[in-house]
């Protein structure tokens, strides 16, 4: 809305005006699935990922979508799913549909208990078909979580997992204390879900433990 | 590195390997002289003539588009002052129907007031005063002999008449000149107007006459450009120039104007079209919806203009009839109006969308919601400036149209001669171009015998023997022949 795209409008329209009906089919909006895991010591970082899910309430637009869920034991489940919103393509219906995912999001927060196992696996299953379902131009999953994923034994979660065209970005990776003792751990979980990401198709890894670059992440 | 020391002669020298090579290559050197300063020549011209050809070709071309740039500005300007001329000529006669239609009463007014006048001046002559017939009575008695009581008596009778009588005479006297006085007065009133009246009239004449130059110096104009002078070729030329250079510097004052609107309605929109709809990668449909109600709004003005006869962009307006083209003028402002309305609204909605995006963000910070003081009917005044703005901006965009025309018509101007110019520097390039080829291809030939200038001179050697006096002069007259031949060359291609 600047001064560029008022002067890429003028010719832009001439064009449209040239081909009727050649308006870009593609989907241009946002979709962002976040797991936040509520597992063990990693429940009292749950405040963080409210900052996190009212920071991307302020940078999505109309037409984007938002989805929360948590990570507990099992977490391939739509009842996982704390808030989901498709904002309005009206801002000011947006901008209400924000308010109530806000408000959604202070009650889990004040409610939010800790699991016993971390189904990261699961989550992003569950995020992958949610992102897919959107039809978005752009997915993203968020990972809120130390990475460090805990099945009970009858949990399955041992196979290929279709994440295609999906960025993943783990947030806040905190430091376990066996990692303080051995740091080869850290990296080396970080490192096999790297792999194993890169190995379902997605589009990109990242790992943003400073809050602040997650601004430039989104913008990319 | 083997391969590239075969060439060495003797190894390790290069220098004098190269000597060696040279002088062994300046036989055949001297041997393909001829054939080679022919072949140079002949790539020298091959590579000149074209570029020289193309450099003819583009100047014809430049002097065809002069002719035709001349022709167009010349009808243009035949056309323009044609039309300023009968202008003028509507105006004169304007004028002239209103003033001389006035002027009878005018000088009907200027004949009474001065019959008026004339009228009062007679009245206010000085009237004589009675002439003394009492002064023989008086002669009479005072031929009476002194002393009679009686003559006493009726002297000082005729004494205290003659006084009265004067008294009278002269206040009589006086109130004559009161009166003449009075006249005199009266008169100014019709002095003034008569002397209003005067001005007026010198005043409509005056007007008549600047209008008659006016009208003199227009038809010196069209004459000017109908004998197809370079005088008048020249000003209209630099008459489309200034014309180009102001319309665009308004046009670009007038995108300006466009942006702003673009700026105030491209956010609400969204709220109307949806922010979710893209046309291209970058480009929101409601962006292409601001941009199209504001061309609207344009094109609005630009047909309200033309109804009003203020432009001629489009001829089957111009050329409707008065009735028909009334109708269009109003439909065309309704629709501005509405158009003007419904920006208005949207500046309105505009800065509610923002500010309630600001009260969103700010109840989304992590600290702790302030209160927000109200500034009451402070903070509606940006509000009120938006939708303000919002409404005047189609009007004034309405306006694009009559700098639009002017750009259009100096444009085919401007084009051209710029058109004419480029040709010129081009085509002055290309002979530059080919007489640099032509010339180094001469220096090359020079420079040739230069190099193989041992077995040259050893030719002249030979041929200057004694014996060969003959063979010298036959090879002196073939060599000023062969410098005859190159001077005509040279002087044929130049």
């Amino acid at each position: 809305m600047d001064k560029r795209s008022f002067l890429t409008a003028v010719p832009a329209l001439g064009l449209a005006a040239w081909l009727p009906g050649c308006a870009d089919q593609r989907s241009h909006s946002n979709a962002v699935y976040m797991l936040v895991d509520t597992s063990g010591t990693y429940a009292q970082e749950v405040d963080k990922a409210q900052l996190i899910v009212n920071y991307l309430l302020g940078s999505l637009q109309s037409g984007d979508s938002l989805a929360v869920a948590r990570v507990r034991s099992r977490s391939f489940s739509e009842k996982d799913i704390i808030a989901k919103a498709t904002f309005d393509n009206r801002p000011s219906q947006a901008n209400s549909q924000k308010r109530a995912f806000r408000e959604q999001m202070e009650t889990f927060t004040r409610t939010a208990r800790g699991s016993a196992y971390t189904d990261i696996t699961g989550g992003l299953i569950q995020g992958a078909m949610f992102l897919n379902e959107t039809g978005a131009g752009r997915k993203t999953i968020l990972i809120f979580s130390d990475m460090q994923e805990e099945l009970d034994k009858s949990t399955v979660r041992d196979f290929p997992i279709d994440l295609k065209a999906i960025r993943v970005v783990a947030v806040n990776v905190v430091k376990l204390k066996t990692d303080n003792i051995d740091p080869r751990k850290y990296m080396g979980r970080l490192e096999d879900w790297q792999k194993r990401v890169v190995k379902a198709g997605a589009s990109e890894w990242l790992v943003i433990n400073d809050l602040e670059h997650l601004d430039r992440m989104l913008k990319s | 590195m083997a391969g590239s020391a075969l060439w060495m002669i003797v190894p390790g020298n290069a220098a004098l390997s190269a000597i060696v090579l040279f002088l062994i290559a300046m036989p055949f050197l001297y041997a393909a002289r001829k054939p080679v300063h022919e072949l140079v020549r002949s790539v020298g011209h091959l590579a000149s003539g074209p570029l020289r050809l193309a450099s003819r070709w583009l100047l014809a071309v430049a002097r065809d588009m002069k002719e035709r740039n001349k022709a167009v500005l010349l009808a243009h300007g035949r056309e323009e002052t044609g039309q300023l001329i009968t202008r003028e000529f509507e105006r004169v006669a304007t004028l002239v129907r209103r003033d001389l239609e006035g002027y009878p009463a005018l000088q009907r007014r200027l004949l009474d007031e001065i019959t008026r006048v004339e009228e009062d001046y007679k009245k206010c002559g000085e009237v004589p005063p009675p002439p003394p017939e009492w002064v023989e009575a008086v002669d009479a008695v005072a031929k009476v002999k002194n002393g009679n009581e009686l003559v006493q008596r009726v002297l000082e009778e005729i004494n205290s008449t003659i006084k009265e009588i004067y008294q009278k005479t002269l206040g009589e006297y006086r109130n004559a000149y009161e009166e003449r006085h009075k006249i005199l007065n009266g008169f100014m009133p019709f002095w003034r107007s008569l002397d209003k009246t005067l001005a007026q009239a010198d005043q409509k004449m005056t007007s008549l006459n600047d209008r008659a130059t006016q009208i003199d110096a227009q038809i010196d104009k069209y004459q000017e450009i109908v004998k197809k002078t370079d005088k008048a070729e020249h000003a209209l030329t630099m008459s489309q120039l200034t014309q180009f250079f102001i319309s665009t510097l308004v046009l670009a004052i007038a995108a300006g104007g466009a942006l702003i609107n673009y700026k105030l309605i491209a956010l609400p929109m969204s709220e109307m079209v949806g922010a979710g709809d893209y046309l291209t990668s970058s480009l929101r449909t409601s962006d292409v919806a601001a941009l199209v109600i504001i061309f609207v709004e344009a094109t609005m003005g630009l047909f309200l203009m033309e109804t009003l006869r203020i432009t001629h962009l489009f001829p089957r307006i111009h050329n409707l009839s008065d009735q028909m083209r009334g109708r269009m003028l109003w439909i065309a402002l309704t629709l501005l109006v509405t158009l003007a309305g419904i920006e208005a609204a949207l500046a309105l909605m505009r800065d509610m969308l923002i500010a309630d995006k600001a009260a969103l963000l700010q109840s989304l910070a992590t600290t702790a919601q302030q209160h927000v003081a109200n500034d009451g009917w402070l903070a509606r005044i940006p509000t009120a400036g938006q939708m303000l703005l919002g409404f005047i901006l189609p009007f004034a965009l309405a306006f694009i149209a009559i700098p639009l025309e002017s750009f259009i018509a100096s444009v085919r101007t401007v084009g051209g001669e710029a058109l004419v110019l480029l040709a010129r520097a081009t085509a002055f390039v290309l002979r530059l171009a080919g007489n640099l080829v032509r010339n180094s291809a001469r220096v090359l030939v020079t420079l040739y015998d230069v190099v193989i200038v041992v077995p040259l001179m050893v030719e002249r050697l030979v041929k200057a023997r004694p014996d060969g006096a003959g063979g010298r002069n036959v090879s002196e007259a073939r060599l000023k022949s062969h410098d005859v031949d190159e001077h005509k060359l040279v002087a044929r291609r130049n």
